[in-house]
């Protein structure tokens, strides 16, 4: 099992849902975070001061699959959130060592 | 005011040239529609406090929107009672060596339902004493716009009520009280530019200074938190500040309905021209500037509105966008000083606009009570508007001072460093205006009170 967790542009978050409900992904965490990387801040003018706000706000999901799809879903993520702009955003992957389900108390891929 | 002066000599003219008619003089008589008016311009004024409250509530950060709704709501209060005990006495009450009003209106006493012809020969002295109360407390709730996010609550309280008393009080008496000597000297404040706006806006500065500036600021961006809540208080400000000018004609009649228009015009006016400055300065007509420009106009009208015609109330309210939004913008930030919601850039600023503006612009065609100004051939006017200015600069500076380094001996005027960090609204009042996180609280002895902890905690136990 892997976590991937991605941190994308807010306004994609629809597409790349519905892109990964197609494939049959229906489980997933999403989060509203805000950070900073290569993309510069953003201007904002209040009473005639300006001000650069740098912590941009992004959305992160997080997504549990087995390890055969995780190619898949990168690649369906990477095709929904690019726009080639800089602050499309990140994919982080990491191993998870079980899940469990908690109404049955399965465990392993069953669970995700 | 001042009709009413002028209506009171045609009726005793009146009377000495019909002796028949003597009966009129012996008992002034109560205008039912002149006292519906009056009544409902006190209520327009008294929503304009709470209208405030949102203007600048929405510009505070969301730690800070309820203690900053506190400070506005609290004064309703506050101020209700410390007028009807002495406030209103000292303001209006028979005249005193020209700078104070004598106690013999303590708590109301004589403040009955027959008109006070003064004042206003054609209401209930009560609903006089009621109106001029809802100004009364939102002169002092405009302060909190420079003192926002750092002011302890026990020396808020404290400060108000000695301002109230010290400063509003006696300010009032001067410019409006029968035989003020600001009043005696004509200088002309229809609504309240210098006793409202000006007192309001230089205390603010005086009270940004000797508070100091927020913590992170110059560096960290301090930025509003909900704007569409602003513009709301901005719209609820314009409508009641209708009955703050048109009510201060004290009667229904056509000086009210030309303060109407004058006020609405230079509201508008001001909102463009503000945008339109904003818009050449920094590429952006922001929606901040549309609803403060709309105040800067209509503080900039409030002491010409019962003097002027609707085209000066244009000319009134394109510059006083202008001039505040230079006073916002370029001033503050060349001095440096943290007049956190602006206060003085908007009322301290367009309110000495406004005060010069009457001296350029008023006209006896309007109301032949007031005066002509410079623009009408008669500099007199202006001098007396200029000295207005500076006794209210003086006052505001030097009182305002003394009473919160006197405040402060007592009680600490200025939250502390972890105070300010977690937000006025947790660490003074005990509350959030909003949550995070779905919380799971459980109840304390003294009932739904939170616990007060240094940092907002998810869960809280009962001690």
């Amino acid at each position: 099992m892997k976590k991937i967790e991605a941190v994308i542009r807010p306004s994609k978050l629809d597409e790349i849902k519905d892109a990964l409900g197609i494939f049959g992904i229906h489980g997933m965490t999403v989060t509203e975070v805000i950070g900073c990387g290569l993309q510069k801040g953003k201007k904002e003018v209040y009473r005639g001061t300006e001000y650069t706000i740098d912590l941009l706000p992004k959305v992160k999901i997080e997504i549990v699959v087995r390890d055969k799809w995780v190619d898949e879903v990168i690649r369906i993520i990477i095709n929904t959130a690019r726009t080639g702009e800089i602050g499309d955003g990140k994919i982080f992957i990491y191993p998870i060592e079980n899940a469990v389900r908690i109404r049955t108390g399965e465990g392993g891929e069953e669970a995700i | 005011m001042k009709t009413v002066k002028l209506a009171l000599a045609l009726t005793l003219l009146l009377v000495l040239a019909l002796p028949g008619m003597a009966w009129a003089a012996d008992a002034p008589k109560i205008d039912t529609g002149d006292t519906t008016f009056v009544m409902i311009a006190s209520a327009l004024v008294m929503l304009m406090t709470p209208g405030l409250a949102l203007f600048y509530g929405g510009m505070v950060r969301r730690k800070n929107v309820l203690s900053t709704f506190m400070q506005s709501f609290i004064l309703i209060a506050i101020i209700s009672v410390q007028w009807v005990l002495i406030g209103y006495t000292l303001a209006f009450g028979p005249d005193k060596g020209h700078l104070i009003g004598s106690l013999s209106w303590l708590g109301f006493n004589g403040v009955g339902m027959t008109p006070n012809a003064d004042y206003a020969a054609t209401v209930p002295h009560q609903i006089f004493a009621m109106f001029q109360l809802m100004f009364a407390i939102i002169t002092p709730a405009l302060i909190t716009g420079s003192i926002a996010e750092r002011m302890r609550f026990p020396a808020f309280l404290a400060f108000m009520v000695l301002w109230a008393t010290f400063i509003y009080d006696p300010l009032a008496h001067w410019v409006w009280g029968v035989n003020g000597w600001i009043r005696n000297l004509g200088a002309l404040d229809f609504a309240g530019g210098t006793v409202v706006h000006i007192s309001s806006g230089v205390s603010g500065l005086v009270a940004a200074i000797v508070l100091g500036k927020r913590k992170g600021y110059g560096k960290d961006p301090l930025l509003p938190h909900q704007l569409p809540m602003t513009v709301l208080g901005a719209g609820l400000l314009w409508f009641g500040w209708f009955g703050f000018n048109a009510g201060s004609a004290l009667a229904a009649n056509g000086l009210a309905t030309n303060a109407f228009v004058v006020t609405n015009t230079s509201a508008a006016a001001a909102a463009l021209s503000w945008l339109t400055a904003e818009w050449l300065h920094h590429g952006k007509p922001t929606v901040l500037g549309a609803a403060s420009g709309a105040v800067a106009g209509l503080v900039a009208i409030t002491p010409a509105s019962g003097y002027v015609t609707p085209m000066s109330a244009l000319a009134i309210g394109l510059v006083g966008g202008v001039v505040c939004y230079l006073g916002v913008s370029v001033l503050k930030s060349k001095f440096g000083y943290d007049d956190a919601l602006d206060a003085f850039g908007c009322h301290g600023i367009g309110g000495t606009w406004g005060a010069i503006a009457t001296g350029l612009f008023a006209t006896k065609a309007i109301n032949p009570a007031g005066a002509d100004g410079l623009f009408y051939g008669n500099p007199g006017l202006m001098k007396a508007q200029l000295i207005s200015i500076v006794a209210t600069y003086a006052l505001a500076i030097v009182g305002t001072f003394v009473i919160l380094k006197v405040v402060n001996a007592f009680t600490p005027i200025r939250a502390t460093a972890d105070e300010e960090m977690t937000g006025l609204d947790l660490t003074m009042h005990g509350e959030e205006a909003y949550r995070d996180l779905v919380m799971s609280a459980s109840h304390s002895k003294s009932g739904y009170r939170e616990k007060v902890a240094e940092t907002p905690s998810v869960s809280v136990n009962a001690p």
